[in-house]
């Protein structure tokens, strides 16, 4: 089982890594220069809307390792996204009434212990509904993930300590090791920063013998396993580093806005997620990125033109595809100069 | 547990299994003759729950609003059908999410431009409205008694439909391979709108009995709409016998999961069950291909 072998037997599409990180390094760059921009035109209001661009984008790029190189459609990522906000919440609760969790876990604001706390309980989440899942494929994989999102949304429902279907309002101070972390503009930095990190990773981690392999189930898994690759674990693999990440996404969303509730799990997020990765690109690493940003934007502006925005919006959803094979993914393949995955 | 709810939470679990039922029947012939991922079956739960609400007040009439709006919610299905979803067949299960989540945000928004965002009242029918002694000391609303025989009697015409019709050997065989069915000389195209069409106005009477029970309201059909997913894939992708049982399994398990367990464990019961199921079974109880 060497890479020869792997990338010799199947056609994968050449990437061009340098390509893509200065396409990164410029995303990320126009990101940073945003809060100038909103500064000049005196709208502070943008750097909440460029936070949630962002904390959606992570999520997002998130999803789209299963997704747009795994071949995997999931509908539960919305629920690991909430995971990891509810990990925030609980323990921000707990801080402030100065209890623990369960009567174990202290709780706590220091975002330095929650954020790699929600990443390791979405992980494990994930990787716990991935092995029953990923024994199932196509049609079967959408409906299982569905049905496991909306478990994890009626469970969060049900928790009345925790707010249950009006949310969770964390007033508990957030700090990044010890200083105050909620400030609008270094909390909108700090996100930006966590997605330059989140896509040199998995972009490093594509083009990586890992990447080979993934794209390569999601192509033709019984040449893989021909090929003594077991699939299934790889799967596993990046589903787990999948959810992690969302889960971080999650858990950035309600320190942001000091708040998390079920409806940012839904399934009908769940939908949004995949929604933005098909209107980016999800051939490439940073496509979601776009995805988001443009569907966060429609959404605003068409929110505040009409009452019925929704009607536009679906229709918009329908249109894009069925005019493009495979959404907008395709423009940015001709933009990238690359063929198909 | 008293023998008296005992008997009342299984009637309402039968209930719930039976209406659970007639949404997961053409989901899943749906599913399996075309391979389509339907996402708007909800929607037409809705339509035609909504419809008939507005055919009862006009009319006063239950049995006129029921006779009026589950045809023409099959209709409205009809046209879903040729002016969108018959472009999305032989397109990957990807593109037939995205189109029908983008078209539950149409109709949804549809549906609330014509009645507004406020639950529409749907009064239960006069004649149904009490309720009745089925054993000393277990009194159940006649309307729920209803349901359960309405679905029953439904369940049971279409069992002998597809399992001893001509037209359902058609459905059969279109639904456990295509491919072969239509070689034989069957025109699967023409069965799939007729099922299409058949399964709403399954959908859309399902709608119409939730109506007096649960409100009528904008977004009512897609927490329906994924137990429904969930009975059909524990059933079987494509099995009518596999979502009879499984819908009974849910309708029963969910409905005593609420009655007995702490909240946040009974709200999940059923999508554990599923993965437990399916960890067993990856195809489902009665899988109908292979």
């Amino acid at each position: 089982m060497t890479e020869q072998f792997v990338s010799a037997a199947i056609p994968t599409a050449p990437r061009r890594p340098f390509a893509d990180m200065a396409a990164i390094a410029a995303l990320i760059l126009l990101l940073a220069l945003l809060p100038v921009a909103a500064s000049l035109l005196g709208n502070p209001f943008l750097i909440k809307i460029a936070t949630r661009i962002v904390v959606f984008s992570i999520a997002a790029v998130a999803l789209n390792l299963v997704l747009g190189f795994g071949g995997l459609v999931s509908l539960l990522h919305a629920g690991l996204f909430g995971i990891g906000g509810y990990v925030v919440g609980i323990l921000a609760f707990h801080a402030e009434n100065g209890d623990a969790f369960l009567g174990l876990l202290p709780g706590t604001g220091e975002l330095a212990i929650l954020l790699p706390l929600a990443m390791l309980v979405s992980g494990g989440a994930a990787a716990a509904m991935g092995v029953i899942s990923l024994r199932t494929s196509g049609s079967y994989f959408i409906m299982i993930t569905l049905a496991f999102n909306q478990m994890l949304f009626y469970f969060f429902i049900a928790l009345q300590q925790y707010g249950g279907e009006d949310g969770l309002q964390i007033n508990a101070d957030l700090t990044l090791f010890g200083h105050a972390a909620t400030s609008r503009v270094p909390f909108y930095y700090g996100c930006v920063t966590v997605l330059a990190i989140v896509l040199v990773l998995l972009q490093r981690l594509i083009d990586s013998r890992f990447g080979v392999v993934l794209r390569a189930a999601a192509q033709n898994e019984r040449r893989l396993t021909a090929l003594g690759i077991a699939p299934l674990r790889y799967k596993l693999a990046a589903f787990a580093l999948s959810g992690a990440i969302a889960g971080l996404a999650g858990a950035l969303l309600a320190s942001g806005q000091q708040f998390i509730s079920p409806s940012e799990m839904s399934w009908v997020r769940s939908g949004d997620l995949v929604v933005m990765c098909v209107l980016g690109g999800m051939a490439l690493v940073w496509g979601p990125v776009i995805g988001a940003a443009a569907f966060l934007v429609l959404e605003i502006v068409l929110s505040g033109w009409s009452v019925h925005w929704q009607l536009v919006f679906g229709l918009f959803i329908i249109a894009v595809v069925v005019s493009l094979r495979g959404g907008l993914t395709d423009l940015f393949r001709l933009a990238a100069g690359q063929e198909g995955r | 547990m008293g023998a008296a709810l005992f008997i009342e939470q299984s009637l309402n679990g039968l209930q719930l299994g039976v209406q659970l039922f007639l949404m997961a029947a053409g989901l899943t012939l749906v599913f399996g003759i075309m391979n389509m991922i339907n996402l708007t079956h909800g929607s037409l739960f809705m339509i035609g729950a909504f419809l008939a609400a507005a055919l009862l007040a006009r009319t006063g009439s239950f049995v006129l609003a029921l006779l009026i709006a589950v045809p023409a919610t099959a209709l409205a299905a009809a046209l879903l059908e040729a002016a969108v979803l018959r472009r999305f067949y032989h397109r990957g299960h990807l593109d037939q999410v995205l189109v029908t989540f983008g078209l539950i945000m149409v109709l949804n928004e549809i549906v609330r431009m014509i009645w507004g965002p406020v639950p529409v009242p749907m009064p239960l029918p006069q004649m149904l409205s009490g309720s009745v002694t089925l054993l000393p000391g277990v009194v159940y609303p006649s309307f729920r008694l209803a349901i359960l025989g309405v679905g029953i009697a439904v369940a049971v015409a279409l069992y002998v439909i597809v399992a001893h019709t001509r037209i359902g050997m058609w459905v059969r065989a279109g639904a456990s391979n295509r491919d072969i069915a239509s070689a034989m000389g069957v025109n699967v195209e023409l069965i799939f709108s007729l099922v299409f069409a058949a399964g709403a106005a399954l959908a859309g009477l399902a709608g119409i009995m939730a109506g007096p029970i649960s409100a009528v309201q904008v977004g009512m059909g897609e927490p329906v709409l994924i137990l429904a997913l969930v009975v059909t894939v524990i059933g079987g992708i494509g099995s009518i016998k596999g979502a009879f049982i499984a819908a009974i399994l849910i309708g029963v398990v969910d409905t005593f999961g609420r009655v007995l367990l702490p909240p946040a464990l009974g709200s999940m019961m059923i999508f554990m069950m599923m993965a437990a199921i399916l960890a067993w079974r990856p195809r489902g109880l009665f899988p109908v291909h292979g």
